[in-house]
């Protein structure tokens, strides 16, 4: 890896760090909220990410975890009582649960065949989550959720997930670049040489989708903190749709790109639903743009822009 | 409950499997000869269903203007997508496939919005012609004339569709690209042309279907959502790109729910998607062998 | 080290191998050859369990290993190039042989300790004694079909084999990188210890490397013996010649 390059992502990510700290010092409520948002949709683009883009694994159905952790948080501070922090604890837990789950049931298949099954056995999730009025409180979802009192003001919620969020992407990045991400690209690139060298490429597809989803599972609880509610959509397709847009337009084979998908996606929801109420038409219009001109995503284009072509996918990862 | 009423629950069940059906079976065939699914496919049955309303609203006097509702809405939406695959998507096929499926469901972002641009987000509906209203009985049995012709009009789709398959040349050659694409091209046939008529078939089944749905139904923003994931279901369960196997899913649906709706109203919905995962259980590939 | 009997399998209709019998002795040189659609192919994915046969046993150092995954075979001793490049594009050519290497270790599930540091040595090693020192930082993808195919040995040597089979190590190679190839494979033989079995077109490359062939014809062995028993041999100069086909 060259030095110089490494030096300078140090540094713009510690740039960013810094004004992420201070931001709450001048910049309004309302604009902190957004931020703690997209710092929660860009963790779990960056978990989907994670089985996706580094692992080359269709999944189709990223939100189930999301959803899974947020309502497992939501379910056991209020039906079961239990103290915010066990909760917290527990939600990234049950999602990575449900990973190893829905996991071990698709990992028979591949490609599109694994996709539409996930896309089944989420679903089947998210219906029962939507009719069970009596335990889940159905398509009203659960509001008003208990939370600590440090977590009440947004400003501590945001440095709270600031926190959080910012720990779990060192844990990514690390995960990224240990010997299990190197094996992991290497399946995404040809499994059946895996296979050949020895790498049990079901087990380490399994293993990615556990740990994809324990990160989900974490931006559902810390969605859970920001909102204080919960709701079915959080577990439907379009949302798994929405996170998988976020990686391919920040660039799915960069580490960052899915963070820069998911400011970008939230940022447009959030400013041009103000002034329009035809969001999803420019989001649409948008994405339609960078498949024919950015197939590699923004971060892919500014990596190759900034970096000598035979190391274009290497500074990112 | 009184088996002439389960008989006519479960009748009723079967015509709604029949709009299942023919919506699957657009997706199913756009799926194995271009290998896409195809997300905006929702979209496009909602364009079908919003499109019969138009039509059927301004012939209002018109006697056959359901008639000509549900031949020119099918048109309207196998047009559209004639300019989709011909504009975008035809330059797309070299690349990467999940871009495909992204690609795919762009265009139902911009598909949706235009549809709220063209007819607001009102709550729309038609009713049946004439000779569909009221109730036909079958001895004990009594279901709305609608879901009668419903469940002639299916398997009449069904089969249509297996004829032209089977026994048209562009049938064949589409079914060929499906199985062995290069196979098709070293032939000297103009593929790019096969997956626009597939693109345009599976298309005006999506208008088909959602014309279909127009009388039986609220027409309204929102209700692409619902039948994509089901005609997603269905799909797998039957097999990718098998049109018989999205007629099996189809009913496999359509009788799971209503038998549902008998036992368990409050659940009705959880039935069908258990049904998927238990015959994903037993087999994930579907219940008939996919086309490729 | 490794000996097959009897292995067939067939496709469809289709019998791509039928009662095929191969034996490698430690430490030894073997080749396979036959015409185009002999099966040798098929006969290497059947060994390295790609693909599983119908019947007959594959015994290596002494232990049944049909029918296991191709992880589990490689685990045991036997590294596998393939005929085409096979190798991991967008990794760094270092990266590709490192995941073997990994692999090979048990660490390929190691989660929070930087590649980077690991299996270093061994990496360097093997890519210094296949010539790709000077190419370890490019991606695979961009490396020419030579460099593609020489990569394609060395991630199978990252697997430290006992031994290791090449499909068509040369193809498409230039006379020039074809006599380093088999120079290269030479050496491994020599200097790693490493117990040898591939299949080649080139029949001047074959009966000057290899010490026993096997030849396949319509997925059976018609003999296996030393080059000249082979050379001598009327079955394959009947196959060869007969058939029109060399």
């Amino acid at each position: 890896m060259n030095r110089f390059v490494e030096s300078r992502w140090l540094g713009a990510v510690a740039a960013v760090l810094c004004l992420l700290l201070i931001l709450p010092l001048f910049a309004p409520e309302f604009y902190i909220y957004i931020l703690a948002l997209i710092l929660v949709t860009a963790l779990l683009a960056m978990s989907l990410n994670l089985a996706l883009g580094y692992g080359g694994i269709y999944q189709f159905h990223h939100a189930v975890f999301y959803g899974v952790g947020a309502y497992a948080v939501a379910l056991m501070i209020t039906r079961a009582s239990l103290p915010w922090w066990i909760s917290f604890i527990a939600g990234p837990m049950v999602a990575a649960l449900t990973g190893l789950l829905i996991g071990w049931f698709c990992i028979r298949l591949t490609k599109l065949y694994f996709g539409m099954l996930q896309i089944s056995l989420g679903s089947l999730i998210w219906i029962i989550v939507y009719r069970w009025y009596d335990f889940t409180g159905g398509d009203n979802g659960i509001h008003d959720i208990p939370m600590p009192v440090f977590l009440m003001s947004t400003n501590s919620v945001y440095y709270f997930i600031l926190a959080i969020v910012a720990v779990c992407l060192i844990a990514l990045y690390l995960i990224v670049k240990s010997p299990f991400g190197a094996t992991l690209q290497a399946i995404r690139d040809n499994p059946q040489r895996c296979e050949a060298v020895g790498v049990n490429v079901r087990q380490h597809q399994l293993m990615a989708i556990v740990v994809a989803a324990f990160f989900a599972g974490v931006a559902g609880v810390l969605f859970v903190g920001l909102e204080r509610s919960v709701f079915p959509n959080m577990l439907f397709w379009v949302l798994s749709l929405e996170i998988f847009v976020m990686c391919l337009l920040g660039g799915w084979f960069t580490f960052a790109g899915p963070l820069l998908g998911a400011a970008i996606v939230v940022a447009l929801r959030t400013f041009v639903s103000q002034y329009t109420d035809y969001y999803t038409m420019i989001l649409g219009i948008i994405l339609i743009l960078l498949i024919f001109f950015l197939p590699e995503g923004v971060m892919g284009f500014i990596l190759e822009k900034s970096m000598p072509r035979t190391q274009s996918s290497e500074g990112g990862r | 409950m009184d088996p002439a009423a389960l008989s006519s629950q479960i009748l009723i069940g079967l015509s709604r499997a029949m709009i299942l059906f023919i919506v699957s079976a657009g997706l199913s065939f756009v799926l194995g000869v271009l290998r896409v699914p195809n997300i905006a496919h929702g979209s496009l049955y909602m364009i079908g269903a919003f499109a019969a309303f138009t039509v059927a609203t301004l012939l209002q006097r018109n006697p056959a203007g359901f008639w000509i509702a549900l031949v020119v809405a099918p048109l309207v939406v196998a047009a559209v997508g004639l300019v989709i695959e011909r504009v975008l998507l035809a330059h797309l096929y070299q690349r990467e496939h999940l871009m495909l499926i992204l690609f795919t469901f762009a265009v139902g972002l911009v598909l949706n919005d235009l549809v709220k641009i063209v007819w607001g987000a009102d709550y729309r509906s038609i009713m049946p012609p004439p000779l569909l209203s009221g109730a036909v009985s079958l001895g004990d049995i009594s279901i709305p004339r609608y879901n009668f012709f419903l469940l002639i009009l299916g398997p009449i789709v069904a089969v249509a569709m297996w004829l032209f398959v089977n026994k048209t040349k562009i049938g064949k050659i589409s079914r060929a690209a499906a199985v062995d694409r290069e196979m098709v091209g070293v032939l000297g046939i103009n593929v790019s042309w096969v997956f626009a008529a597939a693109f345009v078939i599976g298309c005006f089944l999506a208008g088909l279907g959602g014309a279909l749905v127009a009388p039986m139904t609220s027409i309204s923003l929102g209700m692409d959502h619902t039948i994509i994931i089901e005609s997603f279901l269905i799909v797998t369960i039957g097999g990718l790109g098998n049109i018989w196997g999205a007629l099996i899913g189809a009913l496999i649906f359509g009788l799971t729910q209503s038998v549902g709706l008998l036992v368990l109203p409050q659940f009705a919905v959880v039935f069908p998607y258990a049904a998927v995962v238990i015959v994903l259980w037993l087999r994930p590939r579907g219940l008939l062998r996919s086309v490729w | 080290m490794l000996s097959v009997e009897g292995v067939s399998k067939s496709f469809d209709q289709f019998m791509a191998v039928r009662r095929a019998n191969l034996t490698v002795p430690e430490g030894s040189v073997v080749a396979v050859i036959g015409p185009n659609g002999a099966g040798k192919t098929t006969l290497f994915n059947l060994i390295t369990g790609q693909l599983k046969s119908d019947r007959g046993s594959i015994v290596f150092r002494g232990e049944e290993i049909s029918g296991l995954p191709p992880y589990e075979i490689c685990r045991r001793g036997i590294g596998r190039a393939f005929q085409i490049a096979n190798v991991f594009a967008r990794l760094t050519v270092f990266e590709n042989v490192q995941v073997a290497v990994l692999a090979q270790q048990r660490k390929s599930t190691h989660l929070f300790r930087p590649a980077q540091g690991i299996a270093v040595a061994e990496t360097h090693s093997i890519l210094e004694s296949t010539g790709l020192t000077g190419q370890a930082r490019r991606l695979a993808g961009v490396l020419s079909h030579g460099d593609q195919r020489v990569l394609e040995i060395a991630i199978a040597l990252g697997s430290q084999p006992k031994l290791l089979i090449l499909d068509e190590p040369t193809a498409g190679m230039s006379p020039e990188e074809t006599a380093t190839t088999m120079t290269l494979v030479n050496q491994l033989a020599k200097t790693r210890g490493i117990t040898i079995l591939f299949c080649e077109h080139d029949m001047d490359i074959v009966f000057s490397v290899a010490q026993s062939i096997m030849v396949m014809q319509h997925g059976s062995t018609i003999i296996q013996g030393t080059p000249d028993q082979v050379r001598q041999n009327r079955a394959v100069q009947e196959a060869y010649l007969g058939g029109g086909d060399a």
